[in-house]
């Protein structure tokens, strides 16, 4: 994608989680919702800003529902960091940038 | 220019519901330029956009008569502002200090100062207050029934309260849940009657009159709520999957405890037909001192006032 934001999708998550070196967090998201919406703008910010940090990526609930599934998704947006191929931490909720990039700062090399 | 002087403006506008952004459009339109601090995001109605962000289709918004969605209609609102010189700062308020003027607002560790402050913070949903509230959210729990009803596709689950919003979540879950249980602790309903109406005959809404929830039920998830009629006592449980809570608001004033003059119930205190606060130069508007009305319009029309007020009150000053 143009902002630099990975999409994910039933096809190409496995492998996209684990084959990064970089720390991935995942926004689980859908059309419908509007605090996902309202994330958009704090999730462009970080892809851009955090380059070699942290990547940044998106899956759509509604078309790949089997991936929400396996990690209990119920609430969206929701949003999991993965690294080295496993969950660390998984959050509910819309979150500010700053909320966020100190959610996953012990994570990354990100200063606040 | 310096950031010290960036940071000063003619008018800082505290939240971005309907009134805060109704506001901003007058004032950036009066020549203010005002700073709106929008607040942050979040998946409680305190959020830049307010209330209206959670909910679907509004129907009663004048303007539209094909209806509009909340959300949508606050993009439009803060387009609307953007176009008159307006600067939006998406973050929270942490911190105001209205004892002198210029007035003081932070956002963390930036200060903001101003000649004139309105407030415009809103309401925000209560929740239950029970123990294991927390620790379910997510997990069954939600307070955004448009983001989370998708999930309980085929499921039973409850709605808890009485007023239009309570009511329009419900008739909204009806579309993934296989029913949903209204749990009401009085026997009538709060909301309008077109509201009453439509949750009446859908057949998929069941109610629980005079019963109040107090447990959640479940180990991971949410497996049922434990309730208790308000007449006789009685215990019951009701095996749901999903809750709903829709029970009120209370306003978003804790940033103005001992500044700002209001109510034992927190919402401001404006002095009659205007919008003027105990302190001069401080006005508010919208829910965040209107317990009675409440509407999307309502808020709108007091964010006119309060923007009219604050550029009377200016002009005079100089």
């Amino acid at each position: 994608m143009a902002d630099g934001i990975i999409t994910l999708t039933s096809v190409n998550f496995d492998e996209t989680v684990k084959s990064s070196t970089t720390p991935i967090l995942v926004d689980f998201w859908a059309e419908w919702c509007g605090p996902c919406k309202a994330m958009n703008p704090v999730l462009a910010e970080i892809a851009k800003e955090q380059v070699g940090n942290v990547i940044v990526a998106k899956l759509n609930v509604d078309e790949h529902g089997e991936i929400a599934q396996r990690f209990n998704v119920m609430s969206i947006p929701t949003m999991i960091l993965f690294k080295d191929g496993e969950m660390q931490k998984q959050v509910i909720g819309a979150k500010g940038k700053s909320q966020l990039l100190a959610w996953i700062s012990e994570f990354t090399s990100i200063k606040n | 220019m310096s950031s010290a002087e960036s940071n000063h403006h003619e008018v800082i506008i505290i939240g971005s519901g309907p009134a805060g952004l109704t506001a901003a459009i007058y004032t950036a339109r009066a020549n203010l330029s005002p700073l709106v601090i929008e607040g942050e995001p979040s998946s409680t109605s305190d959020q830049p956009g307010g209330q209206l962000m959670l909910t679907t289709e509004v129907e009663n918004f004048p303007g539209f008569p094909e209806g509009v969605m909340g959300p949508d209609l606050m993009m439009k609102f803060r387009e609307q502002a953007a176009r008159f010189s307006t600067t939006f700062i998406t973050e929270k308020v942490t911190k105001v200090d209205f004892s002198n003027r210029p007035f003081s607002v932070w956002v963390r560790d930036t200060k903001y100062t101003a000649q004139s402050i309105i407030v415009s913070t809103g309401a925000q949903s209560i929740m239950l207050g029970l123990e294991n509230e927390k620790r379910f959210y997510g997990h069954g729990l939600s307070t955004c029934a448009t983001c989370d009803g998708f999930f309980f596709k085929g499921q039973e689950i409850a709605v808890v309260g009485g007023g239009d919003s309570a009511i329009e979540e419900a008739t909204f879950l009806t579309k993934f849940a296989s029913k949903v249980t209204i749990v009401h602790r009085r026997e009538t309903l709060r909301a309008s009657k077109i509201m009453q109406q439509r949750a009446l005959s859908n057949p998929k809404i069941e109610f629980k009159w005079n019963s109040q929830v107090t447990e959640i039920l479940g180990t991971q998830k949410l497996q049922g709520v434990g309730l208790v009629d308000t007449i006789t006592g009685q215990k019951s449980q009701l095996d749901v999957t999903g809750l709903f809570v829709a029970i009120g608001h209370r306003p978003n004033t804790d940033l103005f405890k001992g500044v700002l003059a209001m109510e034992d119930s927190g919402y401001l205190k404006t002095r009659p037909g205007s919008s003027y606060t105990n302190i001069d130069g401080v006005f508010a508007c919208g829910d965040v001192q209107d317990h009675t009305y409440r509407q999307a319009i309502t808020a709108a029309g007091s964010g006119c006032m309060a923007a009219i007020d604050c550029e009377r009150w200016l002009e005079a000053q100089h």
